[in-house]
């Protein structure tokens, strides 16, 4: 690989933006597709559902045997509530490949004692959400309990197509979110996507059980999003 | 630190930039269970020095040792593992599967 392909390739990583790389078999030549670019490229159909799939792969097509190294961007996790559950879950999703941010208004929640070496961003979700970006590669989880909180961060996060959105709350305290969710305009279809109550049924008890649960869900839809629909 | 992939990579390029002679192994074919799936890395550089996986740990030794023949000849590698291989008895997949590794030079 040329260096200045694996630059462009890290800064378009850290940009947010997936990319391919072409590598032919066996020669070798090697040539990167940005995904905006994919459109004109000769392998525009093979490429465009690598993409889709997110996957890595060998393709033989008529112009010869490729390699496709799919380098989509690293998911994200967005959580309201610097609560105690956030303790548990902002470590155990770093674990596992995600970048974590915390929003909570609540001072002395979102403090950097709590969360050493967590971002935390002490705004409402009105205004810490939007520069954030949220994107399909992001999971977002509320965790307020507090309507005030997560209502607003929810809609915004069903409005950007989070690949999981999920919140906390019994099976009522959910029912009562619907209606209000609902009577804000958020359509049936975008409130069927909340996974609640959160997690996988696991009998999580402790925050750090139910911290477990809610990233095995995350994982799910990550890895299988076609089964197992909620 | 456990490594990311774009981790894996940013050393990848750290490493490259800081003058040493680095390859860069990738998991491009995968049969049967395989311990990693197609697209994972594993850099490494003219000391031996790697980061990152193709495998559970089976087979890094073997192609570390290869990456540094790649890094001599310039030349780009396909390398097979598997448990049905002749050089099974030395390096192989507990796990019954076959992987297919492509190893560069970074240059």
């Amino acid at each position: 690989m040329r260096l200045d392909i694996l630059h462009t390739l890290n800064a378009e990583r850290a940009a947010r933006r997936a990319v391919i790389v072409v590598t032919e078999q066996p020669g070798g030549a090697q040539r990167l597709v940005k995904a905006v670019d994919v459109a004109s490229d000769p392998l525009c159909e093979q490429l465009q559902a690598q993409l889709r799939s997110g996957r890595s792969g060998m393709i033989e097509s008529p112009l010869g045997r490729y390699f496709l190294t799919v380098h989509a961007p690293s998911p994200r996790l967005v959580i309201t509530g610097a609560v105690h559950i956030s303790q548990a879950l902002a470590p155990v999703a770093g674990l596992a490949g995600y970048d974590v941010t915390i929003v909570d208004p609540r001072t002395a929640f979102a403090s950097p004692e709590r969360f050493p070496d967590v971002r935390v961003i002490a705004e409402w979700p009105q205004v810490a959400l939007p520069p954030l970006a949220i994107d399909r590669y992001t999971a977002f989880v509320a965790l307020t309990h507090d309507p005030k909180i997560d209502d607003d961060a929810l809609t915004h996060a069903l409005a950007h197509d989070c690949f999981y959105v999920g919140a906390l709350g019994s099976r009522k305290t959910h029912a009562r979110r619907v209606e209000r969710l609902a009577a804000a305009g958020v359509s049936p279809t975008a409130i069927a996507r909340i996974h609640a109550p959160i997690g996988l049924a696991i009998g999580a008890v402790s925050p750090a059980e139910i911290a477990i649960a809610i990233l095995a869900e995350i994982t799910l839809r990550l890895r299988l999003p076609a089964d197992n629909g909620r | 630190m456990l490594a990311r992939d774009e981790d894996i990579l940013k050393t990848a390029e750290a490493w490259r930039k800081s003058g040493r002679r680095v390859a860069l192994a990738t998991v491009v074919e995968t049969w049967g269970s395989a311990p990693r799936p197609v697209g994972s890395n594993l850099v490494i550089d003219d000391q031996g020095n790697f980061l990152g996986s193709v495998s559970g740990g089976c087979v890094e030794g073997a192609v570390v040792t290869e990456a540094i023949d790649v890094i001599e000849s310039g030349k780009p590698k396909t390398l097979e593992f598997g448990v049905a291989d002749e050089i099974a008895w030395k390096v192989g997949l507990s796990c019954g599967g076959t992987i297919r590794v492509y190893v560069e030079n970074i240059d």
